[in-house]
């Protein structure tokens, strides 16, 4: 049966002594929103600070994560500060806050249109760039990259290799080709993260050979 | 006449086929059982994950996503998955192609270069479209010869199938009635939760960037089941679902110290249990967490004797 003790969930308060006020004179750049509208989040300024986002918001709930607050230094032109922020990144896109919004904002949108112009701008986070690598190199964010997983696949009894792109090396062919010509490879730096991953590869296995040795 | 099967190409995308095979066995099983057709996507990709790449850029997000529906275009039938992250990609972006002029010259323009070309042709559903839709529920329950008496069942409907609601008009998302009517057409008995609502905590790629805080959503949900008297069985629709539900146990455990043991399932898997199939006959006991904890799914609960 479940457990459901011991429920410890923390507690933060901010207060302007731990975090600053943030000065909206400072920074501003108005040509924020409009990169936002065209990128994904024409609504955005229909906000009007009602809240029902937040409210609505599991992220929200575990983290400092404040989807209204985004929406509004957004609008404020705070654009360095939005998008050098982590918490950018706790959206699960789960849309409860769009399919509440009154003002039809669709905050979703709002927050992956402000991600793209973050990863524009060379906000990318390491564990993205990598999954973003994964499609390139695979085709796949969740390759078929251990025999065991072959393994799992016939001990259910199928074929040990799906006809997705696993075994179809043409197709990752094609995704190569839309990346390479969208400019994504070149937005996630992908040549230097896959040289950066081969050099890391080397080392280890050398050191694994001097370990031997000794 | 015999009336014409009805056929979908079928949308693996990458937790079934490479996580979770046991689904894509399952799905085979009750496809076939319910006399629909299911077309392989030879050379399909990534969907791609539609809070991933659609939060990393756009334009490239669709352009992956529309390479595989250009697949389907191709042989001219529906796309079905069962996944809703998959699902949301190809839905959404085959909705935005053809309503939004900008993003599908973007697109085309990409498609160009591996000769293909977004035509905007074909349907996409998910399997839940599929089997509540296509094949229907009186069909679904003739078929149902091991009606799963006396199991708590508990679900986890997912976000992307039925949001955003004005825009998919699957069903009402506050309170959906859809996946419910689908899964107690098995025999188990419906248990409803506070939180069966919120989401898994895996999706917009916050399970890649900080796997606790996505965890966090996990353990709400099972604490609030638990609040609910708990369940033999949870029941989704989304392979990414499950293993944030299924493997996400272990990992609650390992970084949390909180032990829950659910046996989770995809809604395929349930039918296919119902239909009469072993559990053998799909590999329910390949899921990760049993891989992992070295253990087996409740087979007593479930009211099956091995
Ligand atoms: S619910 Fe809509 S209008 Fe209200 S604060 Fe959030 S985005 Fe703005
Ligand atoms: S979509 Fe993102 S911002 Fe909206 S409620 Fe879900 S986690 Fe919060």
């Amino acid at each position: 049966m479940i457990q459901a003790s011991a429920r410890s969930r923390c507690v933060t308060v901010t207060t302007t002594e731990e975090k600053p006020a943030v000065d909206v004179d400072d920074d501003v750049d108005l040509e924020f929103v409009e990169m936002i509208k065209k990128t994904g989040g024409p609504n955005i300024q229909n906000c009007y600070q009602c809240g029902t986002c937040s409210g609505s918001c599991p992220a929200g709930a575990f983290t400092n994560y404040l989807v209204r607050g985004i929406i509004r230094k957004a609008l404020l032109g705070l654009k360095e500060e939005v998008i050098s922020s982590p918490d950018l990144w706790f959206c699960t896109t789960c849309y409860a806050c769009t399919d509440r919004c009154p003002q039809d904002v669709k905050p979703t949108d709002v927050i992956k249109a402000i991600r793209n112009v973050a990863v524009a701008e060379g906000y990318m986070l390491g564990p993205h760039q990598k999954v973003a690598a994964k499609v390139v190199e695979a085709a796949h964010a969740v390759p078929l990259d251990k025999e065991s997983w072959q393994n799992l696949r016939v001990k259910v009894g199928l074929e040990p290799v799906p006809p997705n792109a696993s075994g179809n090396p043409w197709a990752i062919d094609e995704i190569r080709k839309i990346t390479k010509k969208s400019g994504f490879e070149k937005l996630i730096g992908y040549e230097e993260f896959m040289k950066a991953q081969k050099e890391k590869a080397k080392k280890k296995a050398e050191e694994k050979k001097s370990q031997k040795k000794e | 006449m015999a009336k014409k099967r009805p056929a979908f190409y079928h949308f693996l995308g990458c937790v079934i086929p490479h996580r979770y095979p046991s689904v894509e066995k399952a799905t085979k099983l009750v496809f076939e059982d319910l006399g629909m057709d299911l077309l392989d996507m030879v050379g399909a990709t990534c969907c791609p994950a539609p809070g991933v790449f659609g939060s990393f850029d756009r334009v490239t997000w669709a352009s992956i996503a529309a390479r595989n529906l250009t697949i389907a275009e191709q042989g001219g039938y529906p796309i079905t998955t069962g996944c809703n992250g998959c699902f949301a990609s190809l839905w959404d972006s085959n909705y935005e192609l053809k309503h939004d002029e900008e993003l599908r010259k973007a697109v085309n323009e990409n498609l160009a270069e591996i000769g293909r070309e977004f035509k905007g042709s074909i349907e996409v559903t998910h399997y839940v479209d599929a089997l509540y839709n296509t094949a229907g529920l009186p069909k679904i329950r003739k078929r149902v010869t091991h009606p799963l008496k006396g199991v708590r069942m508990a679900l986890h409907p997912g976000c992307h199938w039925m949001r955003p609601k004005l825009l998919k008009q699957k069903d009402e998302s506050e309170r959906p009635h859809i996946f419910r009517e689908l899964c107690e057409v098995s025999g188990a008995e419906y248990v409803p939760y506070k939180d069966e609502l919120i989401c898994c905590g895996a999706g917009g790629a916050v399970r890649t960037a900080d796997v606790k805080v996505s965890l966090e959503f996990t353990k709400q949900k099972f604490d609030s089941l638990a609040d609910a008297g708990g369940a033999d069985i949870i029941v989704t629709p989304c392979p990414f679902c499950l293993l944030q539900l299924d493997l996400g146990q272990v990992e609650i455990q390992k970084y949390f110290g909180e032990e829950y043991v659910f046996d989770v399932m995809h809604v395929t898997e349930l039918l296919a249990l119902a239909f009469g199939h072993s559990p053998e006959e799909f590999g329910l006991g390949t899921h990760l967490q049993y891989m992992q904890r070295k253990s087996q799914p409740n087979w007593e609960r479930l009211g099956i004797k091995v």
